[in-house]
């Protein structure tokens, strides 16, 4: 099934997506990888604000190319998500709704995932000239001095997204490859 | 004595960063071809498609083919008759990947320091190997290496009554640990015998190898397209999502080792496997 989705989007909206669904996302998203993450957890603990209201946000897993002027982006294409699964569940029961990257994801992600309803959609690895014609606009608006890892607010058109692991559980890595599996170690 | 100043090979190794991150090598745009009519899956051929169509693009923008345009790997070839003049060798390429980086928009992903992990700002300092040889010439092989795929890497030290049956197990299994994370069809490079050290940069230099060249040892080759067959039964295909296009080639070098060992080395690279050469 093919979704026009519409970001930021609700747990409601979260738990309609399906593993093997298609998605074309709109509207804002926020970018935060690796040491992003770290210093997003760190403020936490310190009961301080996040650099932006997470509720029914979605993070995509992305540290960009830098552009030319007058462009709006350099190549974009999602990092691994699985290094950032020791920081997803916090970032989930506190509302994020929507995680864009690619790879494995780890139990407790997935754990959080169904608890609170949030869904992981993959974007081609390796696609990045391809997935910056869809990105409008970007704005560095925390952790400046991470240069690509900097946290950026993106509005984006017709982001085309695949449903890898949905807020039930499944998992289209795990049901994609059963069906071309012909040696199992 | 022949003399090589230092500027050229700063212009030269500026000039290899760019267009390794630009522009999609042949030979591995005619394996995704060729992957795109062997593909079982749907998705799949979709996934190798919307590929070569990023590829395409990326090279009439003039931007990196992927965002993460690597750490700077570097293989430099010198005869001992070459005298390099005007400046330090390592510095000259340290200098054309900190030019290169930054005139072409590539992306600065080093830290200078593992712990640390401050970003250094201009993507150096380069991982640099050395090789001396006779003659005057000077080759410079560039490698960036992302670190999706890079990641996926493993090395094993196995016991010699392990054999060629252990090699494979191994190969199979780091193949399959890595699933979608190293942005499949994947290279699989492999170094098997020497020592820890130089088994992992004999692995690293199979990834250099063209797609389509085979080992000139019999059983080597033998082994190359055995294991290419086996990693595209694991099922992982395109992007992960299921498939017979899991990786576009498996290149395996060796090297004497000692009687006691039988290292293996495995460095996976990404569809992008980027690589750009000049003989000066």
């Amino acid at each position: 099934m093919h979704h026009i989705l519409t970001a930021p989007f609700n747990r409601e909206k979260a738990r309609m997506l399906k593993a093997g669904d298609t998605v074309s996302l709109s509207g804002t998203i926020y970018t935060a990888r690796d040491a992003a993450h770290k210093k997003m957890l760190e403020l936490l603990k310190e009961n301080k604000e996040l650099p932006f209201d997470i509720i029914n946000q979605t993070i995509y897993y992305v540290g960009p190319c830098p552009c030319r002027e007058g462009e709006i982006i350099g190549s974009a294409g999602p990092t691994t998500s699985y290094r950032m699964d020791a920081y997803a569940p916090t970032l989930i029961k506190l509302g994020e709704t929507g995680m864009i990257g690619k790879g494995l994801r780890d139990q407790n992600v997935i754990d959080a995932m169904k608890e609170y309803g949030a869904v992981y959609l993959g974007a081609i690895g390796g696609a990045g000239a391809l997935m910056a014609e869809c990105i409008k606009s970007q704005e560095i608006i925390a952790f400046p001095e991470l240069g690509a890892e900097a946290v950026r607010r993106l509005e984006i058109e017709n982001f085309p997204l695949t449903v890898i692991i949905d807020s039930y559980g499944n998992n289209l890595y795990e049901s994609g490859r059963k069906q071309f599996m012909k040696i199992k170690l | 004595m022949r003399e090589i100043n230092v500027t050229t090979i700063i212009e030269e190794v500026s000039r290899l960063c760019i267009q390794a991150n630009y522009f999609l090598n042949s030979d591995v745009k005619q394996a995704m071809e060729k992957g795109m009519e062997c593909e079982d899956s749907q998705i799949g051929k979709e996934i190798l498609d919307k590929l070569l169509i990023n590829a395409n693009l990326a090279a009439d923008k003039r931007v990196a083919i992927c965002q993460d345009t690597g750490m700077a790997v570097v293989f430099v070839t010198i005869g001992q008759e070459v005298h390099i003049t005007g400046g330090g060798l390592a510095e000259a390429i340290n200098e054309g990947v900190r030019r290169g980086y930054k005139e072409g928009f590539l992306r600065k992903s080093v830290v200078s320091d593992p712990i640390e992990r401050v970003n250094t700002g201009d993507n150096t300092p380069a991982v640099i190997h050395y090789d001396i040889v006779e003659g005057d010439i000077l080759k410079i092989e560039l490698a960036p290496k992302g670190f999706g795929s890079e990641n996926m890497s493993a090395l094993k030290m196995l016991k010699p009554s392990d054999g060629i049956e252990g090699v494979k197990k191994f190969i199979l299994e780091t193949v399959d640990k890595a699933g979608p994370n190293p942005c499949p069809p994947i290279v699989v490079g492999v170094g098997i015998g020497g020592t820890m050290e130089k088994a992992s940069i004999m692995a690293k230099r199979a990834l250099l190898r063209p797609i389509n060249e085979r080992s000139n040892i019999d059983y080597v080759r033998n082994l190359e397209s055995e294991m290419l067959e086996k990693v595209n039964q694991l099922g992982i295909g395109p992007a992960g999502l299921g498939g017979n296009t899991t990786a576009l080639a498996v290149n395996i070098e060796t090297y004497p080792t000692h009687i006691a060992g039988l290292p293996v080395a495995i460095n996976i690279s990404c569809h992008v496997t980027r690589h750009a050469e000049v003989t000066l």
